[in-house]
């Protein structure tokens, strides 16, 4: 698609603020921007020596700038909410695969505390080399507004958005169109935009562009996670916008770009020696996923009641490498050489008002295809790209749009909705056009898609009350914690993921911890002990990437031979030394590893206590919903008979035989269920926490987090 | 018998080698890591290597989600 460009379009400035761009300088301008559209307020707000030691970047900075925006009592659509982006100080090297990432903070609409949402594109690092460690935006604009960010000029304003388009791939054109100054331009800019899906839901996500110098176009990664696109729009903001001059290897003027040098030279390597023979992401992404998690009976289908479907070779990843154009370096960042961004170009639209266009599908990754497909039953490739499309530039969560769906879904088969409240939609398993049709009526706020667009947490309630479903039935199939949606790993047999997705500060999604196949297949964690400790690193090791502006990825997705010769192959040693060695190249303070577990204890107990403060953040807000601990239904129970059998007989020494499938449900969730309450006693006690879920004050000051605002509200509930 | 992962069982026959025992399972992820009592065995020997009958199988998957 293309858009002309509209040189006459008038800018009108409603708030300006010129500044002098200071250099990065070893991953830290030591300054962030606070924007208020509501007032007009632009200032330049310094970084303190304890936001760089305590709170690093990224995550850190964001969480540490919105508690200080917000009120114990500030709700997501309040004007004081804030949005906060920053990568963090290693974000922006050029140097090391997947260091480009940016996470953004704030109050979601869906779960009502702090959510932290990590995401590629250009944005952050940009953001960094325009002369800000990060970016804060408060307040809410009357008319709707754009915020530019223009580095070279040292001019930052806040602008009436006259004739810019809502959605993201006409607005990403559009502003690129309008603003670049030359072609080269257009490499070193990065929009941020939502679209009208985002107006009218409460899981509205943010893109965030980065320009593909082979396609010619602007190209998007998604913040998903929580509803952040819901509160970019509700503060009257179409698109952030920010310009700096050329990147080079030394733009973030690392103290020894040596040093960093040499373990991105290392891993360079290892991916282009051994991609091909592990998850080859270059060729195919996180697709590859599909197929395994099918076979290890872990892929979510019809709404996390199974873990695999004979139709699922239909989305498996060599199906997507096929849809995928191959040959392009399709990094996010520059000089990442994993380069698992694909797209699917040139796809034609079959539905919705942009019917007929041609357009770059940015995706589809592993979570959209399970949660779009296999989640909701529908197993036609054309039907995940159209979603997750429309998704995109509606501004709208993949993740939660797909596990949403599938409870709808699974109420429509139950008799607890049915064409007269679904407004004439056949809702069942499978039905692509029904979904589809949902997509639109949450864009244009119509129809069964205002309440879909409520989440699934707030449908459970609206179905209850309007529906007269039964209660017990919703909260067992809702997947949905803290009134976010689950991301797309069944987790029945595993009781680590249980805990790893409920104990997760912002609501279950993966990023924390994903311990499956640690637990479920390779049996590393047997006791609950091992465990806690488990749900102890690897929140925290993975909590890391999001302080200082890495992608998980290049951790684990590919691994040297020798990995299999160490005593922790799971932790993949070497890789992990990679990161301390990075850190230390670039802020020139020597660190170990267990500083940077230190670091992410630190940035992770404040956001607990954070959530504490807004009112959640307990024991009892770690609960899960049944369908993630067990079989629900009898039919559940009996697909996988002879599994459950075997662990009454062998786990509970109960004898299965005589026992009705009621009766042996009944057993089996009573036993799932005490476990989990272990583990919660096991993971608070390694985490230095109560019974009850709260970080004790001793934990706090070990931190150095002890700052009387924090230790007043865990006090509470000492 | 062989004991994988200190947790399944499963029949052991003449002959068997690690890429059987890794069918049988249906342990399609190609990225692991795969001791026989103890013994680090190299991913090029998959099809070579015969486990005894009593072996105790680690099959450690090298994965990590998304």
């Amino acid at each position: 698609m293309s858009i002309s460009k509209k040189a006459e379009t008038p800018r009108r400035v409603l708030a300006e603020f010129s500044y002098e761009r200071a250099a990065a300088e070893r991953g830290y301008t030591g300054q962030t921007l606070y924007v208020n559209v509501g007032d007009g307020t632009i200032e330049s707000r310094p970084v303190t020596e304890t936001m760089k030691e305590q709170f690093i970047g990224g995550r850190g900075f964001g969480l540490y700038r919105l508690w200080g925006g917000v009120e114990d009592d500030t709700r997501w659509d309040d004007p004081e909410n804030e949005i906060v982006i920053s990568s963090g100080p290693c974000g922006g090297i050029t140097q090391y695969p997947g260091s480009g990432k940016s996470i953004v903070v704030s109050i979601s609409p869906l779960t009502d505390i702090p959510v932290d949402s990590n995401v590629g594109g250009h944005f952050g690092p940009l953001l960094k080399f325009a002369g800000w460690d990060a970016l804060e935006i408060q307040g809410k604009a009357e008319r709707d507004v754009i915020v530019v960010i223009d580095g070279r000029s040292g001019r930052v304003t806040v602008e009436e958005a006259v004739e810019v388009p809502v959605d993201t791939h006409l607005v990403g054109h559009w502003l690129i169109d309008q603003m670049a100054e030359s072609d080269e331009d257009r490499y070193y800019m990065s929009v941020v935009a939502a679209g009208t899906g985002s107006e009218n839901s409460r899981f509205g996500c943010l893109n965030f562009s980065f320009y593909d110098r082979h396609r010619e176009a602007p190209r998007f990664k998604q913040a998903g996670r929580g509803g952040i696109g819901t509160v970019f729009r509700d503060k009257g903001i179409r698109a952030v916008v920010v310009k700096s001059g050329p990147v080079s290897g030394d733009s973030n003027q690392p103290a020894d770009r040596a040093r960093i040098s040499k373990v991105g030279s290392q891993l360079h390597r290892e991916i282009f020696e051994y991609d091909d023979e592990q998850n080859q992401m270059r060729k195919g992404g996180t697709t590859y996923l599909v197929s395994i998690m099918n076979d290890y009976d872990l892929l979510p289908v019809h709404n996390f009641r199974y873990g695999s479907h004979p139709e699922a070779k239909k989305i498996a990843g060599d199906v997507w490498q096929d849809l995928f154009t191959q040959g392009i370096p399709d990094g996010c960042w520059y000089g990442c050489t994993m380069a698992c961004s694909h797209a699917v170009d040139q796809y034609e639209v079959r539905t919705g008002p942009y019917q007929g266009e041609r357009v770059i599908v940015d995706g589809p990754e592993y979570e959209t295809i399970a949660g779009v497909g296999s989640c909701c039953g529908i197993f036609e490739p054309w039907a995940i790209l159209e979603i997750n499309f429309y998704c995109d530039t509606y501004g709208l969560d993949t993740i939660s749009f797909g596990t949403a769906m599938g409870f709808v879904m699974e109420c429509y088969e139950a008799g607890v909705l049915d064409q007269e409240k679904t407004g004439g939609l056949e809702l069942s398993f499978g039905n692509a056009e029904a979904a589809i049709e949902v997509l639109h009526q949450v864009a244009r706020g119509e129809g069964f898609g205002s309440i879909f667009g409520q989440g699934a947490h707030r449908m459970k309630d609206f179905f209850v009350e309007e529906f007269g479903a039964d209660r017990d039935f919703v909260e067992d199939i809702a997947m949905e914690n803290k009134g976010l949606e689950y991301s797309e790993y069944v987790t029945k047999e595993s009781l680590a993921q249980q805990g790893g997705y409920g104990m997760t500060n912002k609501g279950p999604q993966h990023d924390e911890a994903w311990l499956i196949f640690m637990d479920q297949i390779s049996n590393l964690l047997p006791t609950f002990e091992d465990k806690a400790e488990a749900l102890h690193y690897f929140p925290m090791f993975r909590t890391w990437f999001g302080l200082c502006g890495f992608c998980k990825l290049p951790w684990n997705d590919v691994v040297p031979p020798e990995n299999a010769e160490t005593d922790e192959p799971q932790k993949i040693p070497s890789h992990v030394q990679n990161y301390v060695e990075l850190f230390s190249g670039v802020t020139g303070r020597e660190v170990t590893e267990d500083d940077l577990i230190e670091q992410s204890e630190t940035v992770y107990n404040f956001q607990r206590v954070f959530n504490i403060r807004l009112g959640k953040g307990l024991r009892e807000h770690d609960a899960v919903p049944y369908r993630s601990m067990g079989p629900v239904t009898v039919e559940e129970y009996e697909s996988r008979a002879e599994r459950y059998d075997k662990q009454l007989r062998e786990d509970l020494s109960v004898d299965p035989q005589g026992m009705g499938t009621q009766e042996k449900l009944a057993a089996l969730r009573a036993h799932r269920e005490q476990q989990y309450e272990k583990l919660l006693d096991a993971v608070y006690e390694r985490r230095g926490w109560t019974p009850r879920g709260v970080p004790t004050p001793k934990k706090l000051e070990s931190l150095g987090i002890d700052f009387p605002e924090v230790i007043a509200i865990v006090e509470r509930f000492l | 018998m062989i004991r994988v992962n200190k947790r399944t069982e499963v029949a052991w026959e003449e002959g068997i080698t690690v890429t059987d025992l890794l069918e049988k399972l249906n342990y399609t992820y190609p990225h692991i890591i795969v001791k026989v009592n103890g013994e680090l065995v190299r991913r090029h020997a998959y099809d070579t290597f015969t486990i005894p009958d009593g072996a105790d199988v680690r099959v450690i998957h090298l994965i990590a989600g998304g």
